[in-house]
């Protein structure tokens, strides 16, 4: 019986140490994210941004592009099988497109850039541990927050929700394509009803989630890296970890939004 | 005065004692090789002078500045005077040759490209990899990777090269060629050398004064010559090649007899 306590009071030290250490690395990265700004920072910094921008948004645009239009494609196609024996085939548009720019737009781009972007700071972080290169960057007087992990952050901040406005149009342009070819509805009619059942307040809401989506990405992949201790193997599970906590976490944090905007909207 | 002072320091990890109240000082521009065997505490030693980690007790002046103790801004400051190749090379597998060599001269410096490029050139002839310089670390061989580590840590022009033993995994032939090219530097540039290894060839050729470590203590510092007369059964043992414990038969079956004394307290 004492070991279960044991047990349950060791891992939620754990938990808490993990935590605690997400929350020293955010506030660490903050301080160093100057040196990442164009003009102001410092200029390789800021070249390393951009590299990291084109990995994390452009290398990704295929991707997020072609989830976005299988999901708005299954979207539609679902939710007309259910409003097409109300005879309200007509709500296909708002679910579509309301269910993309609050929800699924931010969701869905989280969820593959975690997969594609957060193992890679993992790996390349606790490579770079194993290997002493970050021993080796701080004898050099660098710090491998502000060298490594202040310009991935920014790099997220931006990459991100710009793919996600971009996943939104996908899954929109999508549901057109769907009906279009069961309703013969002009895709301009389409896409006036679909601009029509958006608000702004949707719009901003999605790219509020996506910027703490992109946050949790950033901080969770990297501190899997920095946390590496061993050989390559343990490379290989921070990489591991790092999605399944990354997306764990986008979930958690998708869910706390959703429930903040729901709840401000109806008071 | 001394470049490095160390008093009374304690390092332990997870409460096992590593280094027990070392004492040495190490004098301007001399050669000083850490000498010990494997577990003895060494490379320990050698990251608490680099200031990688923070010791139990203790104080380790560099340049008159207590690195346990001082600021992030004081320990950059030293840092800048301090050059280091680790065991690994650690080189940066993303940077070509020329570009791990430029790294601290574009972040710590505002020397134009042009000249950069020129120093550059004159660290990587130093140590023979002038025509190198744009291959990455993966096409390099063991002894090019660790001359690239040397080139790099006398990229700023440091007043104490660190070297984590430069001749490990070497064949003897380049691992002479090492302790030439660190001679070499010696003399052409006053430095003050601080070397790592258990390679005693290689020690006795390029040391000034030797520190032995033995199980977290120097068990004996002197110069060459007085080492090599050193009549400590340690220091004998190590110098003479004699193994500490052979495994014996009796000894095999005590830790036998003792695996199955626990294996039924178990059951």
């Amino acid at each position: 019986m004492a070991n279960v306590f044991e047990d349950a009071g060791r891992r939620t030290l754990n938990e808490l140490d993990y935590v605690g250490s997400l929350n020293i690395q955010l506030w660490l990265t903050l301080r160093a994210m100057k040196s990442a700004l164009p003009l102001v920072g410092n200029r390789y910094r800021w070249q390393s941004t951009v590299r990291q921008m084109l990995q994390i948004g452009y290398d990704a645009l295929p991707m997020v592009s072609i989830i976005a239009v299988c999901t708005g494609f299954i979207l539609a196609m679902q939710g007309a099988s259910e409003l097409r024996r109300f005879g309200a085939l007509h709500y296909v548009i708002d679910l579509v497109a309301v269910g993309f720019t609050r929800e699924l737009g931010p969701l869905l781009t989280a969820i593959a850039v975690s997969g594609r972007s957060g193992s890679a700071f993992a790996a390349e972080i606790g490579t770079m541990k194993v290997t002493e290169e970050l021993d080796s960057l701080r004898v050099m007087a660098l710090e491998p927050i502000e060298f490594l992990l202040a310009p991935k952050y920014l790099a997220a901040l931006i990459s991100i929700p710009c793919l996600t406005i971009i996943s939104n149009s996908f899954g929109i342009i999508a549901g057109g394509l769907f009906m279009f070819f069961s309703t013969r509805l002009a895709p301009l009619l389409y896409l006036r009803y679909a601009m029509e059942s958006i608000a702004l307040r949707d719009v901003i809401t999605g790219l509020i989630k996506s910027l703490a989506f992109a946050t949790i990405i950033a901080h969770v992949g990297c501190l899997e890296g920095f946390r590496v201790r061993g050989g390559p193997d343990a490379v290989g599970r921070s990489t591991t970890s790092a999605v399944v906590k990354s997306t764990f976490l986008v979930i958690v944090a998708d869910a706390i939004f959703t429930a903040i905007f729901y709840f401000t909207v109806s008071s | 005065m001394s470049i490095i002072s160390i008093r009374d320091l304690v390092v332990e990890y997870d409460g096992r004692l590593v280094l027990d109240g070392l004492n040495l000082d190490i004098e301007p521009g001399e050669t000083m090789v850490l000498l010990g065997g494997s577990g003895s505490g060494k490379s320990t030693l050698l990251r608490q002078i680099i200031g990688l980690e923070r010791p139990k007790s203790g104080s380790v002046v560099v340049k008159g500045v207590d690195i346990t103790r001082c600021s992030p801004g004081e320990l950059t400051k030293v840092r800048h005077s301090i050059g280091v190749a680790f065991q690994s090379a650690a080189l940066f597998n993303s940077l070509s040759v020329k570009d791990n060599v430029a790294l601290p001269l574009r972040e710590h410096t505002r020397l134009a490209p042009s000249i950069i490029d020129l120093m550059v050139w004159m660290k990587l002839a130093v140590v023979g990899l002038g025509d190198f310089g744009t291959l990455l670390p993966q096409e390099l061989s063991g002894g090019m990777k660790k001359r690239g580590a040397v080139a790099r840590a006398l990229a700023l022009d440091p007043e104490i090269l660190v070297l984590d033993e430069p001749s490990a995994g070497l064949d003897p032939i380049v691992a002479a060629e090492l302790d030439e090219l660190i001679l070499l530097l010696k003399e052409a540039f006053h430095m003050t050398v601080i070397v790592v290894t258990h390679e005693m060839p290689s020690a006795f050729r390029i040391a000034d004064r030797i520190a032995m470590l033995h199980k977290g203590i120097f068990i004996s510092v002197g110069t060459k010559n007085e080492i090599k007369a050193s009549q400590d059964p340690r220091v004998r043992h190590f110098i003479d090649r004699i193994p500490e414990e052979l495994a014996n038969a009796t000894a095999v079956a005590a830790h036998f007899e003792k695996y199955l004394h626990s294996q039924e307290t178990h059951q």
